[in-house]
């Protein structure tokens, strides 16, 4: 993290919010596409597993992808002058945040678990791939000021000495492992408190059936 | 294949013009949102203005007209369709009832809002294109969005929220195409927005047909 960076106008120490921005959106990224896969799976397979999964790789893709604007918006300050700038590659990005707190929204309506977990995988898939058209091809299409978007060089144009890889790309590495590790406890604990409800509703079942003392 | 699919498309267009009440509301929404943007504005300079204007009423239309198409139907009738047809077909007849009414429906929006905000419109035939395929595609997305908000129960609510981030994609390259159609801008820059306009409704239409059938009986 304090290794030696190039030293240029404007970006000057800010070009090391690389380390935490773009690895940031790359676990985010990479949480969506197994969410995805998740989503896909449980429709082939109805498995309700796969249908949690989905939603906790959602859930935390969106902690990721809320660092990655707060990041990115930080650095945008300091360089672009302001914290929002109109430009395609953020609004990209919020949009496609929108969307999956759409997602989160749509599971939340629906109360019968096999309705919820089928309509939302559907929707998932769906908010995937305008999600994709709309952060990776469509900002491609026009100008941007987004470092490695409209003609601006990404960092490799900057980092001559190779320096920054050292960090970035185990950084990369070590923040999606640090989201599929939370999305991991997280599916442990839900999966959890899922028995143990289950089983409580076995155990007031059968408390039904005892036949009660005044009814004798 | 085809025949059921017209035979569905036939049923859709027969019901409406029996019971034109939800078309002609559809309508008249249009045209008293279009009036109030032009009493409201009276005169429009700047073209991306315009065309912002323009886009945003045809998507609230849409969002109207294309809502009542899985509300209107009652969940008897829903079952009787489960037993008559293919998911594929009847969700492929829904999404071309619901391209046809919104290209009619944004098309008549061009021609009152042109004529309300007089505006020079440099390529018209690029402006009808981008009308054209701007529309399908919002039908297409709110045809398959529909579906998902009718079983979650809140319909008009819930379809807004579930939609306008997914029609941004192609709300924005329709805003940038008929844009530029109205500057003139040469058609070597606007191929490409031609081209990701109509390869967005081609991916909404796959998505939709493969994704349907697992909400089918839901």
């Amino acid at each position: 993290m304090l290794v030696d960076v190039p030293r240029l106008d404007i970006l000057n120490e800010s070009i090391r919010n690389l380390f935490y921005h773009v690895t940031s959106w790359f676990a985010m990224v990479f949480l969506f596409i197994a969410s995805f896969v998740y989503s896909i799976r449980y429709l082939n397979s109805g498995n309700e597993q796969h249908d949690l999964l989905a939603k906790i790789f959602v859930q935390v893709g969106m902690v990721f992808g809320a660092a990655g604007l707060v990041t990115g918006m930080l650095w945008a300050k300091y360089t672009w002058g302001a914290y929002w700038v109109p430009d395609p590659k953020l609004n990209g990005a919020a949009i496609a945040l929108l969307a999956y707190l759409a997602y989160m929204i749509l599971r939340n309506s629906l109360t019968d678990n096999l309705t919820r977990a089928k309509i939302s995988a559907v929707y998932n898939i769906f908010a995937f791939v305008m999600m994709v058209i709309f952060v990776f091809i469509l900002p491609r299409m026009t100008d941007s000021l987004h470092p490695g978007n409209g003609g601006n060089p990404a960092f490799s144009g900057y980092d001559l000495d190779n320096t920054m890889r050292f960090v970035f790309y185990p950084a990369t590495i070590g923040w999606i492992l640090l989201g599929l590790w939370i999305s991991e406890l997280r599916f442990r604990v839900d999966s959890l408190s899922q028995k143990m409800n289950d089983d409580l509703d076995i155990k007031s079942d059968r408390l039904d059936s005892i036949p009660r003392l005044d009814e004798e | 294949m085809i025949s059921k699919i017209t035979a569905i498309l036939a049923k859709e267009i027969t019901s409406d013009l029996r019971n034109p009440y939800t078309l002609a509301g559809s309508g008249l929404f249009l045209l008293s949102s279009l009036f109030v943007c032009y009493i409201a504005a009276k005169r429009i300079n700047v073209v991306a203005t315009w065309v912002a204007l323009f886009w945003i009423i045809i998507l609230f239309t849409s969002f109207n007209a294309v809502a009542k198409s899985f509300v209107s139907e009652t969940r008897e009738r829903m079952l009787y369709f489960y037993t008559l047809h293919h998911p594929g077909q009847f969700i492929a007849s829904k999404m071309i009832y619901n391209g046809l009414v919104l290209i009619v429906l944004s098309s008549v929006a061009a021609f009152v809002y042109s004529t309300l905000f007089s505006m020079e419109i440099n390529d018209l035939a690029l402006f009808a294109y981008g009308v054209v395929f701007g529309a399908s595609g919002i039908s297409f997305v709110l045809s398959m969005l529909s579906t998902i908000a009718s079983k979650a129960g809140r319909n008009l609510t819930l379809l807004a929220v579930l939609g306008l981030p997914i029609l941004l994609p192609i709300i924005l390259v329709a805003i940038t195409l008929t844009k530029n159609a109205v500057d003139g801008i040469d058609w070597s820059v606007q191929w490409k927005y031609a081209f990701v306009l109509f390869a967005l409704n081609v991916v909404c239409l796959a998505l939709s047909l493969v994704l349907f059938p697992y909400l089918w009986r839901e």
